[in-house]
């Protein structure tokens, strides 16, 4: 029996639209695209930037849906760039420039 | 908050600060309210609920604390036990 309770959407310990599905075992490789992402994290954790924990909390705040559609390191550079613009180091414009710039 | 011995009996406060805005939180839902029992203390540690915010985190004592499973899932035998990481300021007396 599911609680009715106001849980945040990406808490999804024990929910049964989740323990319906069947869990994917294969290996995943790591795409380029991973490997970026994961690197690039790591320079501004060094840098000290920014924190896995306030990673963690940029990809809780992603909106169900798109929480849902993304890739795992897709929530990840989603909430570095909303971190990033959030702490002002970068602003949404530039993000955007060179969102276009980037085929 | 004195530090909790082993086999201490402990409630998970039911609280919901995700429903009052922004939050970080390391307490899983389905564990709010439940009883729960202290199996060790793991050390003390910033609180995440304010590192992810970017600001100043005290240290907070982190327990490993058990929980009878068939109470928590509905499912499950007997003496199955759960065993989750909850930071002190989560777990209040019984």
């Amino acid at each position: 029996m599911e609680k009715d309770v106001p849980r945040a959407h990406h808490d999804l310990g024990g929910v049964g639209k989740f323990m319906c599905e069947a869990v994917d075992t294969a290996p995943h490789g790591l795409t380029a695209f991973d490997r970026d992402v994961d690197a690039l994290r790591q320079v501004l954790g060094r840098k000290r930037v920014m924190t896995v924990d306030e990673l963690r909390r940029g990809i809780e705040a992603i909106p169900e849906a798109e929480y849902h559609r993304l890739s795992y390191y897709q929530r990840w550079v989603r909430s570095i760039a909303d971190t990033l613009v959030r702490k002002r180091v970068i602003t949404e414009a530039e993000l955007q420039a060179e969102l276009e710039r980037t085929p | 908050m004195t530090d909790l011995a082993p086999g201490a009996l402990v409630r998970v406060r039911d609280d919901w600060p995700e429903a009052r805005g922004p939050a970080h939180i390391r307490t899983p839902h389905y564990l709010r309210g439940m009883r729960g029992r202290v199996v060790r203390r793991l050390g003390a540690f910033p609180n995440p609920e304010d590192l992810a915010f970017a600001r100043p985190a005290a240290p907070r004592a982190l327990y490993h604390v058990a929980f009878e499973q068939p109470a928590v899932w509905q499912e499950g035998r007997a003496g199955d036990e759960l065993l989750v990481e909850i930071f002190e300021h989560w777990l209040e007396p019984p």
